[in-house]
This record gives C-alpha cells, sequence and structure tokens, in this order.
C-alpha cells in the first residue's frame, strides 16, 4: 500500500522530545555527522541467545546487532519468538544460554534491580497498549515521573508534550477503557517515550489496526528514527509496516512541520534492517531491497502472501 | 510436575515473594499511598460482612448453647462460653474466611487480568517492581485491616449474643457481662491477634502469588482466582489448628 509522496504533519517541532533538540535546526540535526565515540558500541546486541519454555525451543542461538540510530524490523510468523527477543531485552525473560547485550552491558545474568537501572533507558511499546486500567491517560504518561517523584508541574508540562507527539492532548483526562485501541496504543508510545529513552522496542504496534492507524504508529517509529536518534527494535509481520518505515523518512521542512519523503534520488535510508525470524533461527538479515531479492520459499511467501 | 511437586514449588515460590516483599518494604518510594488505599478497600470495604458475620454468628452461638448449658444448670455461663469461643476461635476464624471470600479473589483477579492484558510486564518495563507497588502494600493493609476486623467482629459477636440471652432467654444482663469478663483473659486477646495476623499474611500471599502467576488470559483469571479463595481458606483452617496448638504451648493456655 504505497502512500502518497510527501505527507505533511501538523505537528509543532516544538511539541518533540527535547533530547533530538530538532526545534533549533532540524535538518542539520538530522543528517548532522555525530561526534561521538559510544557509537561504535551497538544498542541491543544478541549472542548465541538460547531459550526453551519446557521442551519448546523458541530461540535456538539467535545472534544480531542493533547499531546506533538504527531501527532493526523483526519480521516472522505468529508464535515465531519476536516478541521474545524483546522481553529477554527488558530482562522480563532470561535467556537459557548466550548473551545479551544493551549498550555494551551484558544484561544476561543481571539481578532485578541492576535491571530497574538498564529498564529506565528503554522504551517499550506492547501490543494492545498495556496502559495500566486504574489509572487516567495523564496519570499513564506520567508514571515514570510520578515513580520518580519529579514535581507535579514538570510532570504536566512533561506530559503534554508527550501526548502533543503522538496527537492526543485532547485525551489527557480520560480513563484507558474510553480509548480506541489505536489511541491506546498512541498512548503507550507516549508512556514510553517520557524521559526520553535511546532505545524503544516496538511489540507489533500495528496488530489490529485500521491501515490509516497504523501508518500513524509507523509515523511515530519514523519520526524517533530520523528525528530523535533513536535506536529501535520493530517487531511485526505486517508488510505494509515494513514498505512505510523502509522507504520513507521524516525531516522537518522551513515552515517547522514534520514532513515525510520517500526515499530516492535525495536519500537512500540505511539505518533500517531487516531480521527475520523461523523457528528461533535467523532466516534473513538484510535491507528491505535484499529482502525482495530473495529467493527463499518461505520468505518469497510471507512477503507476497501467497 | 506432579501434584506433590506443584504445592512445594508454590509454596517455595509464596514464600520467596512474602519475602522479596518484606525485605523491599523500607526502601523508596515506599508506596504508602497505596497502602493507605488498599486499607481502605479491604479494611472498610469488608467492614458490613464482618459486621453481618459476627453479630449472627454471636447470635446463633448464644441461641444453640444456652439450652445445653442449661441441662446442666449453668445457663448463666452463656456469655462465658460465646466470649471465649468468639475470642479464641470463630473471630479470627471466621473473619479470616469472610476477607478471603472477598479480598483474595479481588486480589488474585485484579493481578491476574493485569498479567494477561501486560501491565505487569510494562511496569517492570518501566522500571517499576511489581512486588513493591502490589505485593507488599497489599500484605500490609491485610496485616493491619484483619486483626482490627476481627476485634470488631468478636465485639459484635458477643453483642449478637448478649441481645439473644437477655431478650429471648432472660439472661440477667450483669450475668451475662460478668461471664464475659470472668471467661476473658489477655492471652486469648492476644491469641486471637496472632491468628488473624497469620490468616492475614496467608490471604495476601496467596492471593497474590496466584494472581501474578496467571496464565491463559482470561480462563487463567478465573482460574487463579478460585485457587486462591480456596487455597487461602483451607490454609486458614489447618493453620488455625497449628497456632491454637503453639499457643497453648508458648502462651501456656489450658489444654484439659
Amino acid at each position: 500500500m504505497a502512500s502518497t509522496d510527501v505527507e505533511v504533519q501538523q505537528t509543532d517541532p516544538s511539541t518533540l522530545p527535547r533530547d533530538g533538540q530538532v526545534s533549533e535546526d532540524a535538518a542539520e540535526s538530522t543528517f548532522a555527522e555525530v561526534d561521538d565515540s559510544a557509537r561504535g558500541i551497538p544498542a541491543v546486541e544478541f549472542r548465541n541467545v538460547h531459550l526453551s519454555f519446557d521442551d519448546r525451543k523458541i530461540l535456538d542461538g539467535i545472534s544480531f546487532k542493533v547499531l546506533r540510530g538504527e531501527t532493526k524490523i523483526i519480521l516472522g510468523g505468529s508464535g515465531g519468538g519476536k516478541s521474545t527477543l524483546i522481553k529477554l531485552v527488558l530482562g522480563l525473560l532470561k535467556a537459557d544460554e548466550g548473551q545479551v547485550f544493551v549498550d555494551g552491558e551484558d544484561i544476561t545474568n543481571f539481578t532485578e534491580p541492576e535491571m530497574m537501572r538498564v529498564r529506565k533507558n528503554i522504551g517499550m511499546i506492547f501490543q494492545e497498549g498495556a496502559l495500566f486500567d486504574s489509572l487516567s491517560v495523564y496519570e499513564n504518561v506520567a508514571y515514570r515521573l510520578h515513580e520518580q517523584g519529579v514535581p507535579e508541574d514538570e510532570v504536566e508540562e512533561e506530559v503534554r508534550r508527550m501526548l502533543r507527539f503522538v496527537n492526543l492532548e485532547d485525551a489527557i483526562d480520560k480513563m484507558p477503557i474510553e480509548l480506541s485501541g489505536g489511541m491506546r496504543r498512541r498512548v503507550g508510545i507516549a508512556r514510553a517515550l517520557v524521559g526520553g529513552p535511546k532505545i524503544v522496542m516496538f511489540d507489533e504496534p500495528t496488530a489490529g489496526l485500521d491501515p490509516p492507524t497504523a501508518r500513524t504508529i509507523c509515523e511515530l517509529a519514523i519520526k524517533l528514527r530520523d528525528l530523535e536518534d533513536v535506536s529501535s527494535m520493530f517487531v511485526t509481520h505486517e508488510m505494509n509496516n515494513l514498505e512505510y518505515i523502509t522507504s520513507e523518512y521524516a525531516v522537518v521542512n522551513d515552515a517547522g512541520e514534520v514532513v515525510f519523503e520517500k526515499e530516492g534520488e535525495r536519500l537512500c535510508l540505511t539505518n533500517t534492517k531487516i531480521i527475520m525470524i523461523r523457528q528461533g533461527n535467523v532466516i534473513f538479515s538484510g535491507t528491505d531491497e535484499q529482502l525482495r531479492r530473495n529467493e527463499d520459499p518461505y520468505i518469497t511467501r510471507f512477503i507476497r502472501g501467497h | 510436575m506432579n501434584f506433590a511437586t506443584r504445592v512445594v514449588l508454590e509454596v517455595q515460590e509464596t514464600t520467596l515473594m512474602t519475602v522479596r516483599a518484606a525485605r523491599r518494604l523500607f526502601r523508596r518510594p515506599t508506596y504508602l499511598n497505596e497502602m493507605i488505599g488498599q486499607m481502605d478497600v479491604i479494611g472498610v470495604g469488608s467492614l458490613t460482612i464482618i459486621i453481618l458475620t459476627g453479630f449472627f454468628t454471636g447470635g446463633v452461638l448464644a441461641l444453640q448453647t444456652y439450652p445445653t448449658l442449661k441441662y446442666y444448670g449453668a445457663q448463666e455461663q452463656t456469655g462465658r462460653l460465646v466470649a471465649t469461643a468468639l475470642v479464641r476461635e470463630l473471630g479470627p476464624v471466621l473473619t479470616g474466611l469472610m476477607v478471603a471470600g472477598r479480598v483474595a479473589s479481588a486480589i488474585s483477579a485484579e493481578l491476574g487480568s493485569m498479567v494477561v492484558s501486560q501491565q505487569i510486564d510494562a511496569m517492570r518495563a518501566l522500571g517499576t517492581d511489581p512486588i513493591r507497588k502490589l505485593v507488599a502494600p497489599r500484605l500490609i493493609a491485610l496485616i493491619i485491616t484483619v486483626p482490627l476486623l476481627t476485634v470488631i467482629a468478636d465485639l459484635i459477636g458477643i453483642g449478637g449474643a448478649w441481645i439473644v440471652s437477655t431478650q429471648l432467654y432472660g439472661i440477667a444482663s450483669a450475668a451475662f457481662s460478668s461471664g464475659v469478663w470472668e471467661g476473658l483473659t489477655s492471652k486469648d486477646v492476644v491469641g486471637g491477634f496472632v491468628k488473624s495476623s497469620a490468616f492475614a499474611l496467608i490471604i495476601g500471599a496467596v492471593a497474590c502469588r496466584q494472581g501474578l502467576q496467571t496464565e491463559g488470559g482470561t480462563v487463567g483469571v478465573g482460574r487463579s482466582t478460585t485457587t486462591a479463595v480456596v487455597a487461602a481458606s483451607i490454609l486458614i483452617i489447618v493453620a488455625d489448628f497449628f497456632i491454637t496448638k503453639a499457643l497453648q504451648v508458648i502462651l501456656g493456655m489450658p489444654t484439659g
């Protein structure tokens, strides 16, 4: 499903997360050379990770890296262990064998309190949003800040900024039960992005959503990648998501609006890679062009749907 | 995994969870508001059923014991018997069972729903320890409120027995009261507190553990809730026996 070449979103750049510094000179920050010696260290790395539940093998020696500022799209059929990868990064599950690194730190044998420190730097977007039912949208987004004891006026400012980022400021006083599926996920995204994490995990964020809403979610992922220098793992089995994320990029135009352009003569996206998982193994790793040229029967069937 | 292994595993995991909750109790943030909220839900919320249970249990106890005591010519001792039975045994056990029915199910269902809708994972992903945020406040709230509810059940029960004894059987109010005062010792009251605190711990630990280990969607939530209520109720009855025996030895209460 191809989109129009250039789409304009009415998002005021001052509403974007501070860390990316897009409001000053957006074009420069988007394409600027980044001088950071730590950039050589992958944001996330899996080394020969094995995991089984009882007798069922979920991951069978998986290895891959997510570089800084890179979006790694993880494709694969349902029940193939895609979401498990994200849970391993967050330490919600522990690998049976192998190592998982986050920011160069081996988290494989971290205790729960040590993991809490690592999790503070990772944003996680769950399949159904996983909002806290008993808390309002405001309290959900403010959750991390309330836990840290941030003063209420600062909390409100940050919550409003994040809700503007996902275009949901009007819903601030609603309860999760009053929101549609797409709104819940956007609130989930706002909640995950509070505190400006540099690593973000998406666990099938568009599953069960209508195409325009799914597109909005993908646009948020693109904005994070291109304007905020966020590294992410984007688990999905929907080819539309792949199409959007691998072929479009976000820039801020002269009017200060975020626009999405298709890659082509001006720019070729190199910060988005794909891996495909099947039966606990990586069966493909590379760019979208390589994926489309691949002749493996499973992969061609997965892409075409027949 | 066979049944015995599963039971041992459950005991181990429940104990570990409770120890973790206790060890992290005083680390910041302390979740005091959560604790007060839970005390309101558990304590104030259970007041009506505890008052009704206490009143009618005390009443029926007097109704049943008076004729038997009269047979031996000891009907003046009705107050003494009812008070002893209530404070030592029926108050703590019935309060425990009522709270197990009302609160263990609610805690287990709430935590279970949070597990299946990934809210617990989200909480951990946002850097919060669910044991500290959810389990510890509930355990503390139960340990504080269940003994208080027990005291209320005891008092209301004795009140119910007083009404039955004086109004239906015509025992003099002073005779009933003096029986109550003579029958009760401070050891009975201490024993009642020990029992009700232990029952509170059982209810909280079993309900939280069952809730947090929920698997298999909404069906799993139903299963956890049932298991929590059944296991907590049985454990209360079993624990009551052993605590009674232990109290007889430790406090030197009459054994025969």
